[in-house]
């Protein structure tokens, strides 16, 4: 079932406006994971604009989805989500990276409000999700847990530990997301270390993989209502994305996984996402 | 007087089970009392004795199989869950092959993770050095927000167990293979986390030391008296962070001559705690560390391997009197040396 075209409207908007936030979050931060932040930019909005049962304003209920960040590193990417839901201003988002800021490259969800997993050193989201799904079922809880992955991340031995034993406890109210968009620092995931057939690796490990287009909200709206509708199996949904997503220069270029920019530079991504838009 | 109110075994029971044991059914008694316990192990329920509790309750308990990474980082969500997770592994495992995710999901997250670590120092001596740990305490004490357990015996084992519950952040108790007899002859003695217990006063020398070393230092303290004349204080540091620096400062103030003992290297243990503490305080006395010194345990059960490294009653004993005819600066005029 496709998407009502005034929501998928509405979840472009946001993207957009999102994507544009990223831009200066690179700038007021002196530096972020910018490619890596488009690339998600669609996943995370559906998420907390769509499907997260949460509340921004009792950040700490007790029965909210969850969400892990695995690849940390998308910090500018996720931090501007949680501003725009609601759970703090903004305005604040200038101070990223500064001194004293509750918000730096990766996340503290000790300082970060909405966050509820701090995040940064690759391949330990899953566990972590694993273990809030596992009290969910232990708790009598309804919420969800979604855990969004990099690819490149996925070549810690620790997220095929997690994967393993999410199939073994029959988490089908945890929901894995990777973030496949083919690079990492030091080039494509294929040349540097090979994740192929990666479907079949998650089939494998024993989770209901679902390959999707990672920009395409019709799509990503399908596999989330699958996903939670699961029962007795997690769902892994291989988002196919573009690193750098919305800004022409920086599409499945390498070079924007971590970058800086000045203001010429941050005008002319934002001329691409609106001109993308 | 029962170890553990509401269980029929008591202190002369204890005597016959290992500390690991007591763990266990210690961890069973308090699973009915708090139904946020829950246990979570990697392959080595019945190793770590953490059995007990899986028997006692099957649908509060988890087993990843052989991955310790992964039983860390399903602890550490497990409690972002609301639950009170142990988990159990051997030393070695719990402090370096997941290292990372204790201290990244569990202490940075400041989450209330009871790690009960098993086989710790040389206690497993025959298995060789890869299942060796004394490394743990320079490790888990570098890590803010975590608490630092060694426990002289499997009583104080089951005080420590029932005492970690309500401590807000992640703690860690490491004990050995645990059979060693007590040291502590009842279990009517208070126990605190932070306050160490000073098991026999004296006035010649503190023996600051954790662990299996606690009964071997007071059986040492003992000859000492009776054939030295030595008045030989011993005092379970069971904490090693945070450390009872009261306790410290007062045995350098009343006996001048501090050793300390545990079962691991002495870079970065509980002797390095003891001497930061003294050199802060701007005091002088004579201070030596016993343990492993900077080096790889050697292969032997683990009674031949206390021995060979001197930390028996025996060694002890050595020690003490060789610290007895050193001497040290007790004024403060360092220009006349």
């Amino acid at each position: 079932m496709a998407l009502q075209a005034e929501e998928k409207q509405r979840l472009q908007s946001i993207a957009r406006e999102l994507r544009l936030t990223v831009i200066d979050v690179m700038a007021w931060s002196g530096g972020a994971h910018v490619g890596g932040s488009l690339s998600i930019m669609d996943i995370l909005t559906i998420l907390y604009f769509k499907y997260l049962n949460i509340d921004p304003k009792n950040p700490k209920w007790e029965d909210r989805d969850r969400f892990i960040l695995s690849k940390g590193h998308a910090a500018a990417g996720y931090i501007p989500v949680l501003a725009k839901r609601g759970y703090f201003p903004e305005d604040t988002l200038k101070t990223f990276n500064h001194f004293g800021s509750p918000f730096a490259m990766h996340p503290d969800c000790n300082k970060v409000i909405g966050c509820d997993a701090s995040a940064g050193s690759l391949g330990h989201g899953l566990s972590m999700g694993v273990g809030l799904a596992l009290g969910a079922k232990q708790l009598k809880k309804p919420w969800k847990t979604v855990c969004l992955m990099g690819d490149g991340e996925c070549c810690e031995g620790s997220v095929w530990e997690a994967a393993m034993s999410a199939a073994d406890f029959g988490l089908d109210n945890l929901v894995g997301i990777v973030d496949r968009n083919r690079l990492m620092i030091d080039g494509k995931t294929e040349d540097v270390m090979k994740l192929e057939p990666f479907a079949d690796k998650w089939r494998a490990f024993g989770w209901n993989v679902l390959e999707i287009d990672g920009h395409d909200f019709d799509a990503l709206d399908g596999a989330l209502s699958a996903a939670w509708a699961a029962k007795g199996q997690p769902t892994l949904i291989l988002a196919n994305t573009v690193k750098g997503k919305g800004v022409d220069f920086m599409e499945n270029n390498v070079v924007y996984h971590y970058a800086s920019g000045d203001s010429a530079l941050c005008a002319k991504a934002k001329a691409s996402i609106l001109k993308e838009g | 007087m029962a170890v553990v109110t509401g269980t029929n075994w008591n202190a002369y029971d204890a005597a016959t089970m290992s500390s690991r044991e007591i763990y266990g059914r210690t961890l069973a008694e308090l699973g009915k009392r708090n139904d946020k316990i829950v246990g979570i192990t990697a392959d080595l329920a019945q190793t770590t004795a953490i059995v007990h509790f899986a028997k006692a309750f099957p649908d509060r308990f988890y087993n990843v199989g052989i991955a310790e990474q992964n039983m860390m980082g399903i602890a550490a969500g497990l409690a972002k869950a609301g639950l009170i997770p142990f988990a159990s592994t051997m030393a070695i495992f719990a402090c370096m092959r997941a290292g990372e995710q204790v201290r990244t999901d569990i202490a940075y997250q400041n989450l209330p993770v009871k790690i009960i670590a098993t086989h710790a120092g040389i206690s497993f001596g025959h298995a060789g050095t890869t299942h060796h740990c004394t490394e743990d305490f320079a490790i888990m004490r570098a890590i803010p927000n975590m608490t630092v357990i060694c426990p002289a015996d499997g009583i104080e084992t089951s005080k420590a167990v029932q005492a970690c519950v309500d401590v807000p952040g992640p703690v860690y108790i490491r004990i050995g293979r645990g059979f060693e007899p007590p040291c502590h002859e009842s279990d009517d003695y208070p126990f605190e986390i932070g306050k160490a217990i000073t098991m026999r006063d004296g006035t010649d020398l503190t023996i600051i030391c954790c662990g299996i070393a606690v009964l071997q230092a007071m059986n040492a303290a003992k000859t000492l008296q009776e054939t030295d004349g030595l008045s030989v204080r011993v005092v379970d540091m069971h904490t090693i962070k945070p450390l009872d620096r009261d306790v410290i400062l007062k045995a350098v103030k009343d006996t001048r001559r501090i050793l300390t003992i545990e079962e691991h290297n002495v870079f970065g243990g509980l002797g390095d705690a003891v001497a930061s503490v003294i050199a802060e305080s701007g005091k002088g006395c004579v201070f030596q560390k016993h343990g492993l010194q900077d080096t790889f345990a050697t292969i032997g059960y683990a009674e031949d391997l206390y021995s060979y490294y001197g930390l028996d009653a025996n060694g002890i004993v050595d020690k003490v009197r060789g610290m007895m005819g050193m001497e040290f600066e007790a004024d403060e005029n360092w220009d006349d040396e």
